[in-house]
Order: C-alpha cells, then structure tokens, then sequence
C-alpha cells in the first residue's frame, strides 16, 4: 500500500476553500494554528464571560421581589451556567480542556467580558442587564451562529435562542416595574442610566482600533465589524426605550434621516480600557468569588474522581 | 410600536399571566374538610419548599461543579414551583391566612405569604432554615429533607383536595430526583477521600438534631409526618449501610417549625428575602 503524503500548501488550500465557500471547518479537519488559538481564545472568553455573569445577576436571586419573579432569575442564572457548559465543550474539540481553560481564568490570563466588572445596584438592574445587556451580546453574537468552526456555532444556535428569553424577560420586569409606582420608575430610569454606556462598549473598541478584527474577519470567525454591531444595536434599541418611557443619557443621540441611522455619543473608552485592565468596579470581586468557588470545591472533585477510579477497579 | 412590545403578552417567555398558577384547577375545598386546617397544612409543606429553595438558591454560582450549579438550581428551581402552588392553595381556602397590604396593592397571594410574614409565622422545619455550609451540609440535608417529603408526597397524591393531589403528584416525580441526587452525592462523598468522608460525617452529626422533626406527629388535615416514620427510617438506614455511615446518636431538638419553632438563621434569611418586596409594599413585579 502506497500512501501520498499530504503538502501542507494543500491542507491550507482545502481549508481556505472551505472558508471561501463559507462552510464550517469541523474538529477533525485540518486547521492552521493561528486559527485554533484565535478560536480557543475567543470561545474561551464566551465560556468565562458566561459563568462570570452568573455573579450580577445572580446576587439577587435572594432577594428577587415575587416568587415568579425569583423562578424566572435563578432559571436565568441557570441558563447561563448552561451556556459556559456548551462553550467549554466545544473548546475541549479544539484539544483544551475545561481544567485547563479555568485555570486561565482564575489566572488572569483569559478575559471575560468587562461588562460584568459592574455592580448591580438594584432589582431593576435585572431588567436591564436583561434587556440591554443580553441585547447587546445578541447582537454580537447571532452573527456568530454562522462562524466557521461549527462546534461554535452550533453551540451559538443554541444560545442565541435562550438569550432571546432572557432579553425579553428583562424588557418585561422593566415594563411591568413602569407600570408600577413612582419609585419603581426611578429605578429603572436609574438603572438604564448606569447601563446605557457600558453596554454600548460590550461591542468593542473602535474599528479603527481593534487590532484582532481584520484577521478574524477573513477566517470567517466574525461576521460584522465592532462599529456595524454597535449601530445595529443603537437603532434597535432607541424604539424600545421610547414605548418603555425612558430615557437614553446620551445628549447626541438623534435620527440621522441622510444616513437611515441614529448618531450617538462617543463611549468612554477610557473607561473601557481601565475595566479591561482590571480597574473596574468590581474585577477582583468576581474573580474572588470564582476563585472560592473553585477552591472550595477542589475535596469535593477529588472525592468524585476517588470514588470513580475506585468504582472503575471493582 | 408600543403595542409590538407592550401589548400582547403572550409573545413573553415566560408570559405575565402568571399571577393565578391554579387557573382551571377545581379549587372548591371538598365537603368534610376544614378550610383553616387546610390552608395550614399547605402552609407547612409550602413554608418547607420556600425556604428550602431559597438556601438551595444561595449556591448558585459557588456549586463545585457547573453539572452541580445547575443541579442545586433546578433543585431550587423544583421547590419554588412546589411553594408557589402551595402558599396559593392555602390562600385560596382561608383568605384569612394573607397579610393584609395597603388598598389597591397588586400583589398577589402567594407573594403576601412569602414576603409580608414574620418569622414565627413560618411553619416550615428547621432543618431547611438553618444555614449553608460546605457541599457535604447541602448533601446531607438534601438527603434527609427528600426522603420525608417524597414519603409524604408519595401519600398525598391521594388526598381528598384535588389541589394538593395535583401538586403531590408532580412533586413526587421532582422529589425522587432530588433524593436520589442526594443519596449518590451522600455515596461519593462516604467513600471518596478521607477529607469528603470527614466532611459528610462532620454534616451528619450537625444536622441530626433536626431529622426528627420532619417526621414529627402532626395532627388534623393532611398525611401526618409520623406516619412515615418507618419507611423514612428504612431509607436512610439503607443509605447509611451502603455507604458504611453510622447512624448518628445524638438527640433531637425539642420543638417543631410547625409550632413556630424556629433558630436565629430564620430571621436573618428572611431579612435578605423579604427586603425589595417589603420596601415595595404597592410594586409591581
């Protein structure tokens, strides 16, 4: 039997050919470094961002105002957990474990997104972290369910459509909350106005300053650039807060008829840089939690994989 | 626009015609039955699920696993169903149990009940109020707390209140899963490593002064709790001689919840869970 050895100018032609086509690159299937390490490292990130974003939200389970209204969060919170489950596995087809990628994690050495280095200061603010938030990360992320690595976006699929529910359900506590008492209005005129910029930032830096897009772009790994998500997200969004009753703190925000667009005021990305670097409100807080999660935790995986290899030798 | 995101509220997940969770359930008290014993009995297996789920909740995001987070979630998740039927079915036989909240307040009975009551209004069992500790605490406690309400569950599918059958019959199916899930863990943690074994005996001793009680008589309306002794007994015997525990000797603490016996933990727990709903009196969620 005579085997033909594969060029590896041939494997890179068949993998582009593939990306050109727009068709899903598969586990099995060769694939240049750059490639994996960019998708480890973004997928991984999504997994983080999932479980770090139980935290928030997740602080007011206890405290949720009606027991349907308690239901819906821990279902959330549970969901996201769900999430970072998914993701973890499909990094585990690239050859990365969930051990390794959480020890990144609490190393510091893979982000999660900045936006959950905000506190949460009141009921309302499940509601708009649901609708502004989860908004913000379907936006960016439907495009994702059409990325070229599959496990990826079959995993995206998936959440996509949890995700749907839970911007829903965030828009409808702050639409019932509106209905509600003076009070209750307030805080969610509060809570918009701490979310509002953070959220518009979930996008990402400036086009003109993304140093990862371009590449990632020709991989078919992103879709739509950080500027168009934004700008999607911004027009979807102003609608919504009018039949809401609330106000969006931006001073520049208006309609653009010329462009079919709305213009909007520049983030802070000062800000964003600092939340980045680990400065923002609350970065060692969720990383504190994770990390007594994890250690807390550590006798109980060790008396599992005990009684398993135990259990395994009868 | 407005009615696109406003009006309909069907196109919700999760709807908002919530508020009447027995809605087309027969909800006459039948002949012969005392509404009040009725609704206090409800209150009991309500106040249990309620206050369960809220110590199961507090693991979210700190379980040892993401499999655990979501099974110590939907675990909560399964009480917090079984409480909200209950504190309901209470309410709607004796309108008399409900807090009275200021004129026009929209909430509604089920969350006058879980937020607007004291803690010595509470009748659940002290072994769901007492506080978290490690993994091998919500084992335990899971373990014991499980193998009498699927005891007493497994009994009411056949009560005499359709309301309380229906609700019996779905908790039964939850029930099993959560004392199974405890009595794996219970396994595991026995003969897994000295540390686990040392923490599961340590979460024993500590929550077997309060075993008893879930098991204590009870008189009028309702399967009384002692009538399940036995079989609650012959469980956790069974667990306990499979993993090689000892049966714990130590006393059990006098009184019942059900009496209004409580710890200082009750007070503190319901200080976090009551405080949006209590500064709100008149919101609406």
């Amino acid at each position: 039997m005579t085997t033909t050895p594969v060029e590896p100018e041939a494997l890179e032609a068949a993998f582009e050919a593939t990306i050109a086509r727009h068709d899903r690159i598969e586990p099995r299937d060769w694939m240049p470094d750059a490639y994996r390490r960019t998708l480890v490292r973004q997928m991984a990130q999504h997994a983080h961002s999932e479980i770090i974003g139980m935290q928030p939200e997740g602080a007011w389970i206890g405290r949720a105002p009606s027991l349907r209204r308690k239901a819906i969060l821990l279902a959330k919170v549970q969901d996201e957990a769900g999430h970072g489950l998914y993701l973890y596995s499909a990094c585990e087809t690239l050859g990365v474990s969930r051990a390794e990628l959480t020890d990144l994690l609490l190393t510091g050495r893979q982000k999660y997104s900045s936006i959950f280095n905000y506190p949460t200061l009141s009921y309302a603010d499940v509601g708009t972290i649901g609708w502004l938030v989860d908004g913000a990360a379907i936006c960016n992320q439907v495009p994702l369910c059409r990325t070229s690595y599959g496990p990826y976006g079959r995993a995206m699929i998936r959440i996509c459509k949890e995700e749907s529910f839970h911007q829903r359900q965030g828009y409808e506590l702050l639409m019932t909350m509106m209905r509600g008492t003076d009070a209750q209005r307030e805080m969610v005129q509060e809570s918009v106005n701490r979310f509002w910029w953070p959220a518009l930032m979930m996008f990402g830096p400036p086009d003109t300053d993304s140093p990862n897009s371009a590449r990632s772009m020709a991989w078919g790994i992103k879709r739509n650039s950080n500027d168009e998500l934004r700008q999607k997200f911004v027009d979807m969004t102003v609608p919504q807060a009018e039949a809401l009753g609330v106000t969006l703190p931006d001073p520049d925000l208006r309609w653009n008829e010329e462009r079919g667009h709305h213009d909007f005021g520049e983030p802070d990305w000062d800000e964003l840089a600092a939340v980045i670097r680990g400065e923002g409100p609350c970065n060692a807080q969720r990383m504190a939690h994770r990390r007594a999660a994890h250690e807390d935790g550590a006798w109980v995986r060790e008396a599992a994989s005990a009684f398993a290899e135990r259990a395994g030798a009868r | 626009m407005n009615d696109e995101y406003a009006g309909d509220s069907s196109q919700w997940a999760f709807g908002t015609g919530f508020e009447d969770p027995l809605a087309g359930v027969d909800t006459t008290v039948p002949p012969g039955v005392d509404p009040a014993e009725l609704a206090a009995y409800c209150l009991m297996l309500g106040d249990d699920a309620l206050i369960m789920s809220q110590r199961l909740s507090e693991w979210c995001s700190r379980a040892p696993d993401l499999e655990e987070d979501i099974a110590l979630a939907n675990m909560a998740l399964d009480l917090l169903g079984q409480a909200r039927l209950l504190l309901t079915r209470a309410a709607a036989a004796d309108p008399g149990v409900v807090p009275v909240l200021p004129e026009g307040s929209p909430v509604p009975a089920e969350d006058a009940l879980a937020f607007f009551r004291d803690a010595e209004q509470f009748r659940n069992v002290r072994l769901a109020e007492v506080e978290n500790g490690d993994f091998a605490h919500v084992v335990v406690r899971l373990l014991l707390f499980s193998v009498a309400r699927l005891a007493v569950l497994e009994r009411l599918r056949t009560s005499p209140d359709q309301v309380l059958a229906a609700v019996a019959a779905k908790g039964v199916k939850e029930v099993a899963y959560h004392r199974d899930w405890a009595g794996r863990w219970f396994l595991t943690l026995a003969q897994g490593t000295e540390e686990s074994r040392r923490r599961l005996e340590a979460a024993l001793d500590a929550l077997w002064p309060y075993q008893a009680e879930l098991v204590a008589p009870r008189p009028g309306f309702g399967v009384d709790p002692a009538t399940v002794r036995d079989e609650v007994d012959a469980v956790l015997d069974q667990v306990f001689a499979v993993s090689g525990v000892e049966r714990p000797d130590r006393a059990p603490l006098p009184g019942t919840g059900g009496e209004g016996a409580h710890t200082g933990a009750l007070a503190a727990l319901l200080a976090e869970m009551q405080v949006v709903a209590r500064a709100h009196p008149s919101g609406r969620w």
